[in-house]
């Protein structure tokens, strides 16, 4: 791999990707037990696309992600607070609790959020490439989508035009083999969806996603060449969710063994097992990673369940307008 | 009579049809072996098989216009979106295709389909998942809007809208586990056709799709202030039933329309049109003809913020009661 994480910092990576899996624990958990509302899309067994991609960017590239954007958000290095009062509808939350877990926002760690119209968001992120090229910036956009949305016309206008004004956008499908219930086999034309961007002219590739070195690797490869030649890329990552699509899904479109088999590739104990034999850390380190992480954010969870604010209607239309008022 | 749910009821109506006209074909995403998004299609793939029910990739302006193009050679599909908020993705075929391919072959062509799409705020999934967006579809001549509350309403209107030879928009309330009674037999119910939900002398509540029940109950607590209220559920949109609303009106006086969307430019306007363009109606008035509809902003997160999103019962007995004073 052209690319390695700096000596000494591996650790780091897998207590980003561990802090992600016990948050995404602790949401689901809430959820379970009706204290928070609505659905939430969990991204557990997907982590290493999370910290891979986001460690693999400069702090100055940006990010639009999906309804499955819990994730992205946090390897991007959102405030765990924000990010929780979000999920509670609280107004310390990344959007003042009107965006709710399938919007979450970050502009400040340049996380231009997310579309819960699957696949639109890949077409925003190409405007804002447009923008950054228009204004000679060395930045790229990572637009994130799904196997499912790679069935969107909209990705496929995206991609053309990203490649005929050769914007900046990296277009990465994290490939989960599902939409929703639907298996990619039955509804992707291709087994591939790397494989569409020659039909843009787009230069593409596609990895595994369970390997956090991996994706960090290639998308520091990537954002070279993308610099250095001026193009879009489109990169596959090929995953699995271990979590149901939503809160109330049965799984019944997939079999546990399926499951089993993917779990065998949980990404986290895939790069454990590498810094262990690597002795860059020990079985101990890691479950009391697991033990700090969960502590931190039990912590945090607890703190909204006792202690809640929130907007009131007056105060939310104020949002709606740059005025603040109906023009 | 039996008791069915709302959500039951859609798919006896889809499952009869199939059963009568192998033509009839449901299409939709999930809407296989994960039964729809909000399990209205649970089981028919196992009892039609994919000849009949076609799952579809995440393609919302394709798959309508697959549905459209199918329709013009002999299918007659029943598209089902996942939110009605997708709507705007589908709204070129509906909308520039579907609408007008039977005027623009001068009467030659049509196109029989169903659009089914839910509507509205209380799930907890926001902004862009909550709206309410008739109006996308109330003003496009050559298409039909059916907004049913009831489950028997639902089943019938349904079932005539996929015998209908014109693209009609079938919108549906997320309040899927409504029950009430249903007859037995084998049943339609005319395109076009309000009901009047409740009778009454004092004013009218003009409403559709889940505001029924919301008018319905305040009509009951106005009961307790010697106001009797008759609820006119329009359950059509498109052809509006204008004789029906201007009947009700005539005969109370007063009228108080009620819709889950944005007043501003909401279909309460068209009803508030039918209402004071006709000159006995008009005359009839005892007191200006009232409007209620949601909050004018998109539908926050925060769950005690969506629940005021929509009309509340207490608005609608003081908007009443106002009339009155
Ligand atoms: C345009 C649109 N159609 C349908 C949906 C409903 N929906 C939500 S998530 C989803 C599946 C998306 O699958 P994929 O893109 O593979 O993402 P994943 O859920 O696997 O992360 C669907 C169909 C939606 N949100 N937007
Ligand atoms: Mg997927």
């Amino acid at each position: 791999m052209p690319y390695s994480f700096a000596s000494g910092t591996r650790k780091d990576v897998l207590a980003l990707m561990i802090r992600s899996r016990v948050f995404e624990q602790k949401i689901e958990e809430l959820f379970t037990n009706h204290s928070m509302h609505g659905t939430t899309h969990l991204a557990i067994g997907q982590e290493a696309v999370h910290a891979g991609v986001a460690l693999g960017l400069e702090q100055r590239d940006w990010i639009m992600t999906t309804h499955r954007c819990h994730g992205h958000t946090l390897a991007r290095g959102a405030d765990l607070f924000a990010m929780m009062a979000e999920f509670f509808g609280d107004s310390r939350g990344l959007s003042r609790g009107l965006g709710g877990s399938m919007h979450l926002i970050d502009m400040e760690h340049r996380n231009a959020g997310s579309s819960a119209v699957v696949g639109s968001s890949v077409a925003l992120a190409t405007g804002m490439a447009l923008q950054l090229k228009r204004q000679n910036r060395d930045e790229i956009v990572v637009a994130f989508f799904g196997d499912g949305a790679s069935n969107r016309g909209i990705i496929h206008e995206a991609m053309n035009m990203a490649s005929i004004w050769n914007l900046p956008v990296l277009f990465l499908c994290e490939h989960n083999g599902y939409g929703m219930s639907s298996p990619a086999h039955r509804m992707v034309s291709v087994s591939s969806i790397a494989e569409r961007g020659s039909g843009y002219g787009i230069k593409s590739d596609s990895i595994d996603g369970n390997a956090v070195q991996e994706v960090y690797s290639k998308v520091r490869e990537i954002r070279q060449w993308m610099m250095e030649h001026q193009r879009p890329y489109l990169l596959e990552v090929k995953t699995y969710r271990f979590s149901g699509h939503s809160k109330s899904d049965k799984r019944v479109y997939r079999s546990r063994e399926e499951e089993a088999q993917w779990m065998k590739k949980d990404p986290i104990e895939a790069f454990s097992r590498v810094l262990i034999a690597e002795k860059e850390i020990t079985e101990q380190e890691i479950s009391d990673l697991f033990e700090q992480e969960r502590a931190q954010i039990t912590e945090i969870a607890d703190f909204f369940l006792n202690d809640h604010q929130e907007l009131t209607l007056r105060d939310a239309e104020q949002y709606v307008y740059a005025s603040g008022g109906d023009r | 009579m039996r008791q069915i749910s709302y959500r039951e009821a859609i798919r006896e109506a889809l499952a009869e049809e199939m059963a009568r006209d192998e033509q009839v074909v449901l299409m939709g995403e999930d809407v296989g072996c994960y039964g729809g998004c909000f399990s209205v299609t649970s089981g028919l793939i196992d009892i039609y098989g994919p000849h009949q029910v076609i799952e579809t990739p995440v393609s919302e302006e394709g798959i309508v216009a697959v549905a459209v193009g199918a329709a013009i050679m002999g299918m007659r599909p029943v598209v089902e979106v996942m939110y009605g908020d997708f709507s705007t993705l589908a709204s070129d075929p509906l909308i520039n295709h579907a609408a007008k391919t039977r005027f623009m072959s001068g009467g030659r062509q049509s196109v029989p389909m169903v659009y089914r799409t839910p509507m509205g705020s209380g799930t907890g999934a926001a902004a862009q998942h909550t709206q309410s967006l008739e109006t996308l579809f109330t003003n496009i001549p050559g298409l039909k809007v059916i907004y049913p509350c009831t489950p028997s309403d639902a089943k019938g209107l349904l079932k005539s809208a996929i015998r209908c030879d014109d693209p009609v928009v079938f919108l549906e309330h997320k309040n899927y586990g409504l029950s009430s009674l249903i007859p037995e037999e084998d049943y339609t119910i005319e395109i076009g056709k309000a009901d009047v939900k409740r009778k009454g002398t004092d004013l009218t509540i003009i409403t559709y799709g889940k505001m029924v029940s919301q008018a319905l109950s305040a009509a009951l607590t106005l009961e307790d202030d010697e106001i009797s209220a008759e609820v006119v559920d329009l359950r059509t949109l498109r052809p509006l039933d204008t004789e029906a609303i201007r009947a009700s009106v005539k005969k109370t006086g007063r009228a108080v329309i009620l819709h889950e969307g944005p007043a501003f430019g909401g279909f309460s306007g068209e009803i508030a049109a039918a209402i004071v363009e006709d000159e006995d109606t008009f005359r009839a008035l005892k007191g200006p003809v009232k409007r209620i509809g949601g909050q004018e902003i998109p539908t926050p997160f925060n769950k005690n913020l969506e629940m005021q999103m929509a009309p509340q019962v207490s608005q609608i007995i003081s908007v009443s009661l106002s009339l009155f004073s």
